[in-house]
């Protein structure tokens, strides 16, 4: 007979290949078993309280501090609370179309990234292959073609948001009521020279992903899966908006749990849970509580809860992608890799659409109307859906300020992603390797999730990885350092 | 002439709303104002793959960023470039980005780190703090002298260039 061992606790601190800071726990009991899996997350939460007293009209670039991943995200959700503010509900059609060029270059450059350099990596060596190889210059070496085509995509998006924003970063493109640039002609040819061979690449990637996920349909479908709700923006139509519409949930099934909720509603609809083991919040949907009302959101979400994409090739592939599970919301983890190429394909049909479009040389680009006391949008950002919520004071001073970002709406699925890859992964192994760590953050990782400190100076991010007894001594601790 | 010169890039990287975070950032903006036609100059948050195509085309390339420990003042080192795994994700560390270069671009530039060191990263604001601020002038003044006008880069008198300096 075997003699009982301690309760013994993983800790896998921060992941890897994810932003910012985290750290996942996994409670062993007696018999080896997975008892608890979480995954905790060192967010700062400070950054509502900088804000305050703050003008308004700050707030665009300011939020962009939030984030060196997604800035343009708060840059843009940001901009429409302030159109609210400076009481304006819609945009002049040049306004409107400059912003969405930089939201959808924002989506491509990003899902391109993840995709080519931070999870193509797991799929094309494996999930248990030497972690010497399995990363981005592992790609650069055995798939040299697929690592420059996302250095490519990464900085054709790049380029729109430069153009779009007027730099890199912090940008300050998009302004309370409107922006303050259209798009000139010699930058739209710039890019409208390179938008075919984007287009393809995207083509390629989404082969890429498709291919991987039929020929590994057992493990995809069977990988850190569970049933959940899902939410995101839809247009009035129901078609995939990722820069503006309505809130719509769904349940596992595919019923209709909120629809067209406007996003100065979302208060009555949404609320958040405090944990004490975890800085970030648990968000939910009121009428179901903590318990039912969690969801996903992200490409998975969005694809499983909008009616159709109103660009073809991106619908031709939406609708290959709900066959796999008749027509119903598919729940697979995995999954959102496919989802997020389909989604990097629709961006670029988008980007191309509005690249010819002339009203990005339009002159009228600014809006005013009757000033508001509060300001709420609401926004798809590459990982999921964004909330944004100012209350602005008659001095025009920011007084209130409540963000929910997308990684903060997938905690639940990202913890319960864990615990599920931990159950069937990790019990009864006598030693943690390498691989099996790996599955735990291969199962994050599908969420691309932003858990940015946005500090990152030499010498401050190193990789510890400890196993630790029910009485908190340490049994093993592995540390890299940058 | 300035078109004999080699090609130079300055990358600063950080956030400058982390306050001596911002230190990469500040220390770039020093350069860009001296409009030298051979010496270009990128500003990010992080560091990532695109940069390596930038880096391609160039023959040196500074990357400038705080840096948390190790001496008071800065550093200034060349970097191989190391094809290695990094273990954060978006973001890459220099060597990484000159290793991606190199691999998918066939570049043969030559890279540099220049660790600024900061003290203050724990809130939000955007200002340096006072000894932060004393290193970027000590940085600053290097790198006028490795940039020089009329004698283009001079990386390989770099060592006593920060002797004399400092």
């Amino acid at each position: 007979m075997v003699a009982p061992v301690e309760p013994r606790k993983i800790v896998i601190e921060p992941v890897t290949r994810i932003e910012g800071h985290g750290k996942v726990t996994i409670l062993l009991d007696e018999e080896r078993k997975v008892k608890q899996a979480r995954l905790h997350i060192a967010e700062f939460r400070g950054f509502e309280r900088y804000v305050r007293g703050r003008p308004y009209w700050e707030m665009p670039v300011l939020v962009q501090r939030l984030c060196g991943i997604c800035p343009v995200s708060h840059h843009l959700c940001a901009a429409k609370a302030m159109d609210r503010v400076v009481g304006v509900d819609k945009l002049t059609p040049t306004a409107e179309k400059v912003r969405r060029l930089m939201h959808y270059g924002q989506m491509f450059q990003s899902h391109a990234l993840h995709f080519f350099h931070l999870c193509s990596p797991d799929l094309l060596f494996g999930f248990d292959a030497d972690p010497a190889i399995r990363n981005v210059i592992g790609v650069a070496k055995e798939h040299p073609d697929l690592a420059v085509q996302g250095v490519m995509m990464r900085k054709f998006g790049q380029e729109i948001i430069r153009i779009t924003a007027g730099k890199k970063i912090h940008g300050t493109g998009a302004i309370p009521g409107g922006v303050n640039n259209n798009v000139s002609i010699e930058d739209r040819d710039f890019l409208l020279k390179d938008i075919e061979q984007m287009l393809e690449w995207a083509r390629g990637a989404l082969k890429l992903a498709k291919d991987y996920s039929v020929e590994h349909l057992e493990a995809v479908k069977t990988f850190g899966s569970f049933d959940s709700n899902h939410m995101c923006l839809v247009r009035a139509d129901g078609a995939m908006d990722l820069y503006h519409g309505n809130l719509r949930a769904i349940d596992k099934d595919g019923n209709k749990i909120l629809d067209q909720v406007a996003p100065q509603d979302y208060l009555e609809h949404i609320k958040e849970e405090v944990k004490s083991w975890s800085y970030m919040k648990f968000p939910f949907i009121s009428k179901l509580g903590p318990e039912e009302g969690w969801y996903r959101v992200g490409p998975l979400a969005r694809l499983n809860t909008c009616d159709f994409i109103d660009t073809p090739e991106a619908e031709a592939a939406r609708k290959e992608f709900v066959l796999l599970t008749d027509g119903k919301p598919n729940n697979y983890t995995l999954a959102y890799h496919w989802a997020r190429m389909i989604e990097t394909l629709h961006s670029a049909e988008v980007i191309q659409q509005l690249l010819n479009d002339p009203d990005l040389q339009g002159e009228d680009l600014l809006l005013k109307g009757d000033r508001r006391p509060e300001g709420i949008a609401i926004l798809e950002a590459p990982r999921g859906t964004l909330f944004h919520h100012y209350e602005v004071d008659e001095n025009d001073q920011v007084q209130r300020c409540n963000l929910i970002v997308s990684t903060t709406n997938n905690n639940t699925p990202m913890n319960r992603a864990v615990e599920a890859v931990a159950r069937d992964h990790l019990q009864g192994k006598e030693k943690i390797t390498e691989g099996l760590l790996n599955h735990v953050e291969v199962a994050i990782r599908a969420y691309d999730p932003c858990l940015s400190c946005a500090t990152h100076a030499l010498g401050q991010m190193p990789l510890v990885i400890e196993l630790t007894d029910s009485n908190g001594q340490v049994l093993d601790r592995r540390e890299k350092g940058l | 002439m300035d078109e004999k010169f080699p090609l130079v890039l300055v990358i600063g990287y950080g956030n400058p709303g982390r306050l001596d975070d911002g230190l990469g950032p500040a220390l770039a903006k020093t350069v860009e104002e001296r409009n030298l036609p051979w010496v270009h100059v990128d500003i990010s948050y992080q560091l990532s793959v695109e940069d390596s195509h930038a880096v391609s085309v160039h023959d040196y390339v500074v990357f400038a960023d705080a840096a948390v420990s190790g001496e008071d003042g800065f550093h200034f080192r060349e970097l191989n470039p190391e094809i290695s795994m990094s273990h954060t994700s978006h973001h890459l560390d220099p060597a990484s980005v000159l290793g991606l270069a190199h691999v998918l671009f066939n570049s043969n530039c030559r890279g540099f780190e220049l660790g600024i060191h900061g003290y203050d990263f724990n809130d939000f604001g955007e200002k340096l703090s006072t000894r932060a601020e004393e290193n970027l002038e000590s940085a600053t003044a290097f790198m006028k002298r490795l940039l020089d006008p009329q004698k283009g880069p001079l990386f390989e008198s770099a060592e006593t260039l920060i002797t004399t300096t400092s």
